[in-house]
């Protein structure tokens, strides 16, 4: 086997590229495509990584560093501040919660106080990488679930810091502290005074904040007058590995170092360009990250003690769900919500390798211990994105139908049954439909999956229910068998083709009319037979077009005319091109693209339908008149 | 026979009685066809092309609407501005609308006394109309005198009913030809010629 790099990349990478979008294909997300993709090209699948995988993790590890400062970014002080009773309460007490549960478990099987608090700590914490990975895969960032989770594992990655602080002192001398090994060396502080330490700490944090706060933007102004992009996204990456390199230093959580330089940085006006520059490298780590877990799992340690290993995880992951299930309850996190809370951070994070390191190190644990639990934690990882997904198919819609419509809000459900109109989707597209039908006195009933909207929506007084509207039962207690029109407001267009199949299935009476992303969206719509399709910014983009000729002089009434023509031919151009689309689906995708536009362009040219009035058009008859 | 072509134009349909009325009567008629300009056209964007070829397949044009300000609704105007275009329907190569008929249905608030010299309105309804009348001139078509619903702000449900099977029996008898040119010239309003064919009937 070759041990060169590139032969090393080329194995991830190819790895990479195979399974995750098969992953995706088949609805199983990104990250168990990586961990499969991990698990396959690992010692115990085609071994073309052995033990380095460990190494790799390490190094990959920085993917959740900086996956940190992009979430940093994307969360000002003021939303931090807000979120401020949910980190400290359910982050404290799920850790502390955890701890104490797994801690009594591991006491009740005889094994030694101090080592039993060691492993309780360490299976407290839950892995930042998999869940927000997942969380934002699904888009459910923004939801009560997706913010709690946040909190939790926020909480998590500060609590690590005492941990490491109290492990030394949890050391019980029976157990010969590893020599080899060890990636965590003693940082420089040890060497000072003790009085000294926590006002260093102190400073490099403060530190870091006043450097966000005042001398990045002049920096990068200047970085950005170069014009090159790539010294920008060397200066980013400066400044994360940067700030890692000293967090590391005095002996504080990387990742919470630059998840607070992302915090400072996310008022500045560089916030977009440092995200999209620095995105790509976040996702390759993560991915490798994913892969490294994957290919960690000691299968001949599984294979060994199945009963054992699996019990754990079992056990541990449970443990991990009740604690996890019970604070939801008690943060009034509704029904479903809790569900993708407590499924979501059930596993026991990518912490726990180095805690287990570290205390082997220190000689807390045992190297049986370790090497087990380790095994423990890399399943549990793998087993979330399952966790989760089971949790989405399974339980979800079973949870959502009983809890929020039926049992609850059966009373408004009985006088909406006669609403003439369904809105599925009720984010700013569909809500102003909805808000015009109802200044109309126009009755409506409004769907949507987004339970953190509608509770806002509920506040204001409307009607409206929770729930995924491709699913027919949902719709038939919305009253699609009695309304005459539904409105197709969401905006995922696969979900949109599954509930026009649904309702044209179930509710064939029913007018659909569906909102559209863009002409290529259209003609997929077109080919499900739909005869009312809005593209979303047809009618903006064309307002827009009106003003910019009104600016250059023209008569604003001819300009207003020009583009009604303009949107009448385009729809006719559109259901033209969609029959012929589908002769040339050979065609590569930006061959094709070319080609339409170009065939678009030659089509305005030539249409007669874009003639001015003619009626209007005085030449002709002082022409005649003369002769 | 004759194909006739209601151009019917109300901006609220839905308030208007006398028109709702009329529309219920004439609109299952063989060889009559109806076309709703505000409902075909919510923002007055008037398909051209679409409007020369209905007025190609039809022998008879009406226009149907309440009489705004001594005139039509917006959209009428807005149709005639637009789809009677020159060297189509006018001009020296104008000649698509050559030998048709066209006429004016229309409904009026004040009576037939308010509609003269001494009356509130100074002047007929057939003098407000002259630019129909000269409209069709131009466009080589025969102009023939309106059919007026009077009086409609005090009308009962009797007289509407009434006018509306007025309207009916005219439509028809423009369908199968039954008037001449003549009986045209003899009346002021095209509601005269209604009674005897109800007789006869």
């Amino acid at each position: 086997m070759q041990e060169t790099f590139f032969f090393q990349a080329m194995v991830y990478l190819a790895a990479a590229v195979i399974m995750v979008p098969i992953a995706k294909k088949i609805g199983l997300g990104s990250v168990l495509g990586y961990l499969l993709a991990g698990i396959i090209i690992g010692p115990a699948g085609l071994k073309f990584i052995g033990q380095e995988g460990t190494d790799i993790m390490h190094f990959a590890e920085f993917g959740v560093v900086i996956m940190l400062f992009v979430i940093g970014l994307e969360l000002e002080p003021s939303r931090l501040w807000r979120l401020r009773k949910s980190i400290l309460g359910t982050g404290g007490l799920q850790v502390g919660l955890t701890a104490v549960l797994v801690a009594g478990l591991a006491l009740a099987f005889g094994i030694d106080w101090k080592q039993a608090l060691a492993l309780g700590m360490i299976c407290s914490l839950s892995s930042t990488a998999i869940v927000l990975q997942s969380l934002n895969e699904k888009g459910l960032m923004k939801t009560p679930a997706g913010q709690s989770s946040f909190a939790v594992l926020l909480f998590q990655d500060i609590a690590v810091i005492p941990m490491l602080a109290l492990f030394p002192l949890l050391a019980s001398g029976e157990i010969a502290p590893a020599t080899e090994g060890g990636h965590h060396s003693a940082n420089v502080l040890d060497s000072l005074p003790t009085w000294l330490q926590p006002i260093i700490t102190l400073g490099s944090v403060a530190a870091v904040v006043i450097t966000g706060r005042y001398a990045t933007p002049y920096l990068f102004r200047i970085i950005a007058r170069t014009g090159m992009r790539e010294m920008f996204t060397a200066t980013a990456l400066l400044l994360v590995v940067g700030i890692a390199v000293l967090m590391t230093t005095v002996g504080l959580s990387p990742a919470l170092g630059t998840f607070l330089a992302g915090v400072v940085l996310a008022n500045s006006e560089y916030r977009h360009e440092l995200e999209s520059d620095i995105d790509p490298f976040k996702g390759l780590l993560l991915g490798l990250f994913f892969i490294a877990v994957g290919a960690s799992i000691d299968f001949d340690l599984v294979l060994a003690n199945p009963a054992l290993i699996l019990g754990l995880v079992f056990g541990i992951m449970l443990a991990k769900l009740v604690v996890l299930f019970f604070l939801g309850r008690s943060f009034s996190l509704t029904r479903d919500q809790n569900a993708i809370f407590s499924f979501g951070l059930c596993q026991v994070g990518e912490f726990a390798f180095v805690l287990f390191s570290f205390s082997s190190q220190e000689g807390i644990l045992s190297k049986e211990i370790t090497d087990t639990m380790t095994a423990v934690v890399a399943i549990s990882m793998a087993l979330t994105p399952l966790v989760m997904l089971v949790n989405e198919k399974l339980m979800l819609p079973r949870l959502t139908l009983t809890a929020d419509v039926v049992e609850d809000r059966e009373s408004d459900l009985v006088d909406e049954q006669d609403s003439p109109v369904i809105i599925a989707g009720y984010g700013h597209f569909g809500s102003t439909i909805g808000r015009f039908l109802q200044a109309n006195n126009i009755r409506t009933t409004v769907l949507d999956s987004n339970s953190d909207n509608i509770d806002r929506l509920r506040r204001m007084g409307y009607h409206v229910h929770y729930g995924d509207a491709s699913r027919h039962d949902l719709l038939e207690i919305a009253g699609a068998a009695k309304a005459k029109v539904i409105v197709i407001a969401i905006g995922d267009e696969e979900k949109r083709l599954e509930m026009i199949e649904t309702i044209k299935k179930h509710f064939p009476e029913l007018h659909i009319l569906v909102r559209s992303t863009n002409r290529y969206d259209a003609y997929d719509l077109m080919n499900a037979g739909i005869l009312h399709i809005y593209r979303e910014t047809l009618d903006t983009s064309l307002r827009v077009g009106i003003d910019a000729m009104t600016l250059l002089g023209h008569r604003a009434h001819e300009a207003t005319r020009a583009a009604k023509m303009f949107f009448m031919h385009d729809e006719r151009t559109l259901k033209r091109l969609s029959a012929i689309r589908n002769d040339d689906e050979y065609y590569s995708a930006v061959r094709e693209n070319q080609q339409e536009l170009s065939r678009l362009i030659q089509a305005d040219r030539t249409a007669t339908t874009l003639r001015v009035d003619e009626g209007w058009d005085e030449e002709s008859l002082i022409a005649d008149n003369g002769s | 026979m004759a194909r006739v072509l209601i151009q019917f134009a109300h901006p609220a349909l839905s308030k208007s009685k006398v028109h709702s009325s009329l529309i219920n009567y004439c609109r299952n008629i063989n060889d009559v066809t109806f076309n709703d300009l505000y409902e075909k056209y919510p923002d007055m964007f008037i398909d051209v092309a679409a409007e020369q070829k209905l007025l190609l397949q039809h022998d008879i044009i009406l226009f149907q609407h309440p009489f705004y300000w001594y005139s039509s609704p917006a959209i009428i105007k807005q149709w005639l501005d637009l789809v009677l275009e020159h060297n189509w329907a006018y001009g020296t190569r104008g000649n698509a609308l050559v030998g048709k008929k066209m006429g004016c249905v229309i409904s009026c608030g004040g009576g037939p006394d308010t509609y003269q010299e001494t009356g509130r309105n100074r002047y007929s309804v057939n003098q407000f109309l002259l630019p129909f009348d000269q409209t069709a001139h131009l466009c080589k078509m025969e102009y023939l005198p309106p059919f007026v619903v009077h009086g409609t702000h005090r009308i009962t449900k009797e007289e509407l009913m009434r006018y509306a099977e007025q309207y009916r029996a005219i439509l028809e008898a423009l369908v199968h030809d039954q008037f001449s040119a003549l009986d045209y010239q003899k009346v002021t309003y095209l509601n005269e010629l209604a009674p005897s064919l109800l007789t006869t009937k």
